[in-house]
């Protein structure tokens, strides 16, 4: 059963459990998007551990997150398995026939606040639930995490004029800057250079940190705002894959015929021999 | 029925503090009176139809219930994928107004005409589809599905004259309202070109065919019972819409028909072409398509061996240039 309600210390929530958590399930469910869960990794333990403030999946003034690059889903699964907010079962049920935890993220799970998957959505979602928490004059936040390349779809930018011009200071981005797309590196697919700059352009509060960095995230996170201030946008610095040496140099080990390119990672599952590699490097770096 | 959709609006957002009116940039001379009432619950979110819709998922899961409204062809087709991923996927009570059904916006251009809106949403089960026939059946479907839990699509005509008599304002969800009997022919119409259907009925009259005249005026739940109890009474229907022929109120009876075993033969005038970059008054845009009271009556002579200037109707599944 789906629990919904903490029972394990957050202090069991760490950058190198949840890694492990998503390479055990992506290869238990012979799955992809590994790399795109690993970057995210120290941005969901930052978020999780140190700035949402959810006293339950249900509270209603609780803090909302929308993860709009849903393909990463396993990764905050990992969290909330972790958080005790899913079980054992519920987790391994993870890409199974019939389960509500498929690779992109189901509202219908406990702790998490909307359906995502089709990129470009999960800021104006956002946008509505910063400016429905003002309306209701709530302390509440809502936090929004899409990818560098969902930069490409209109709607972001349409999100972006809204909050920037009603200064949704409640309301803050992180851009998970991994320089990746679905076919390719994000500069030679459609480059977008200057990303931070953008963003200010469009009347944004811009923040740039390292991606991996747990204490340079959770202060940004935790930069505060007041009412008339403009929406914050962080632009975190990532690295596909980041974790496991051989994804993030783009080699697939056993597939010798395809070239190296960090987006292999995007896709490919783990062959035994990349799991038990994958997962000695995590103990090895402790 | 636009005024009268912000006059519901406005009567319903008194009683409710929940409900919100968000606008894509459109609506002069019509949500001033909610706006006018109601500043602080009312946002122009500017030209970004995606953005209306994800808002608006966004504030009913906060426990609002938004109304967004635009141009019904930017209200349901531009962000047809926000609507499914958000109000649709999460069950919210989002209401969306697409003003200008059919030929309503017909000067305006093939990029106004709001001919596929209902065809596409009625898609999506969880939605409900609301078409009114007059404004004051637009009144009544307003207030009885305000409550409702889920998302609801309004598809709403401009004009708030034009009366369909005998409707007398009646809305039932999963209804059809039957506003003229007659044993020969059934006429099923849907949305403001209702006029034309009863027009047409009182024309054949003239030729002693008696017609009946139902109007469809919701999807999602399809009105199938009461269809089906009409067109099992006579050998021949007539369905009428400023809609395309795929989906839309033509498909709905020809199920119908089908599934329930009847006899009943359908004769589906629909829009049939693709934008033609042709614009002109809605009676010019019905007349060219072949779905004013002229085609109807013509319809219903061919049926009984009248002048066979129906071949409109008849489906032979060649698309159209």
């Amino acid at each position: 059963m789906l629990a919904g309600t903490a029972k394990t210390s957050i202090t069991s929530l760490t950058s190198k459990r949840i890694r492990q958590v998503i390479l055990q399930q992506s290869k238990r469910a012979n799955v992809g998007h590994i790399g795109s869960c690993l970057c995210v990794v120290e941005i969901l333990c930052a978020l999780y551990n140190r700035v949402l403030h959810i006293p339950s999946a249900a509270d209603p003034d609780r803090d909302r997150f929308i993860l709009s690059k849903g393909h990463a889903a396993l990764a905050l699964y990992a969290v909330l398995a972790l958080k005790g907010w899913l079980s054992k079962s519920d987790l391994e049920s993870f890409c199974a026939d019939g389960s509500l935890l498929g690779v992109h993220p189901e509202y219908r799970v406990p702790g998490i606040d909307f359906s995502t998957g089709s990129l470009g959505h999960g800021m104006s979602i956002a946008a509505g639930a910063a400016l429905g928490a003002r309306l209701q004059q709530s302390g509440r936040r809502v936090f929004c995490l899409i990818s560098d390349a969902e930069c490409n779809e209109g709607s972001v930018w349409e999100a972006a004029m809204f909050s920037a011009h009603h200064r949704l200071h409640n309301l803050t981005v992180i851009i998970d800057l991994n320089g990746q797309q679905a076919l390719g590196r994000t500069q030679e697919v459609l480059d977008i250079p200057n990303l931070k700059e953008r963003w200010q352009a469009f009347g944004w509060r811009t923040t740039e940190v390292d991606g991996h960095a747990l204490d340079q995230l959770s202060s940004s996170l935790n930069a505060q705002s007041q009412p008339g201030d403009a929406p914050h946008v962080i632009v975190a610095r990532t690295i596909f894959g980041h974790g496991v040496s051989y994804m993030m140099a783009g080699k697939a080990l056993t597939q010798t015929h395809l070239s190296d390119q960090p987006v292999n990672w995007h896709y490919l599952p783990m062959s035994d021999e990349e799991y038990q590699l994958a997962l000695a490097e995590l103990e090895t770096a402790g | 029925m636009r005024q009268v959709f912000v006059k519901a609006l406005c009567g319903l957002a008194a009683a409710d503090e929940r409900i919100l009116l968000l606008t894509g940039d459109l609506g002069y001379m019509a949500l001033e009176p909610f706006r006018d009432s109601f500043p602080a619950r009312f946002f122009n979110v500017g030209v970004a139809e995606q953005n209306l819709i994800g808002m608006v998922t966004g504030l009913a899961e906060a426990g609002f219930r938004p109304y967004a409204y635009s141009i019904a062809t930017f209200a349901a087709l531009r962000p047809f994928e926000f609507i499914r991923n958000g109000p649709v996927l999460h069950r919210l009570p989002v209401r969306i107004a697409g003003m200008g059904m059919g030929f309503t916006y017909g000067h305006a251009g093939p990029s106004h005409h709001a001919l596929e809106d209902i065809a596409a949403l009625r898609t999506l089960p969880a939605l409900t589809v609301v078409i009114p026939a007059d404004s004051a059946q637009a009144s009544a479907a307003m207030e009885q599905t305000a409550a409702l839990p889920g998302p609801v699509y309004y598809s709403l005509s401009k004009d708030d004259r034009a009366v369909v008599p005998d409707l007398k304002g009646r809305f039932e969800l999963g209804r059809v309202q039957i506003v003229r009997e007659g044993a020969d022919v059934a006429i099923v119409s849907m949305g403001s070109i209702s006029t034309e259907a009863v027009a047409a009925a009182l024309e054949l009259e003239t030729y002693g065919i008696q017609a009946s005249v139902a109007v469809v005026s919701n999807f999602n739940p399809d009105p199938v019972e009461d269809l089906a109890g009409l067109l099992g009474g006579v050998p021949h229907v007539i369905s009428v819409e400023a809609q395309t022929l795929s989906g839309g109120l033509a498909s709905l009876v020809g199920v119908v028909i089908a599934s329930r075993g009847l006899s009943c033969r359908l004769w589906p005038l629909a829009v049939r072409t693709s934008p033609d970059g042709l614009s002109g008054s809605e009676a010019d845009c019905w007349r060219r398509h072949g779905l004013d009271r002229r085609a109807i009556v013509d319809c219903g002579l061919s049926i009984f061996g009248g002048p066979a200037r129906c071949a409109r109707a008849s489906y032979s599944g060649r698309p159209s240039e």
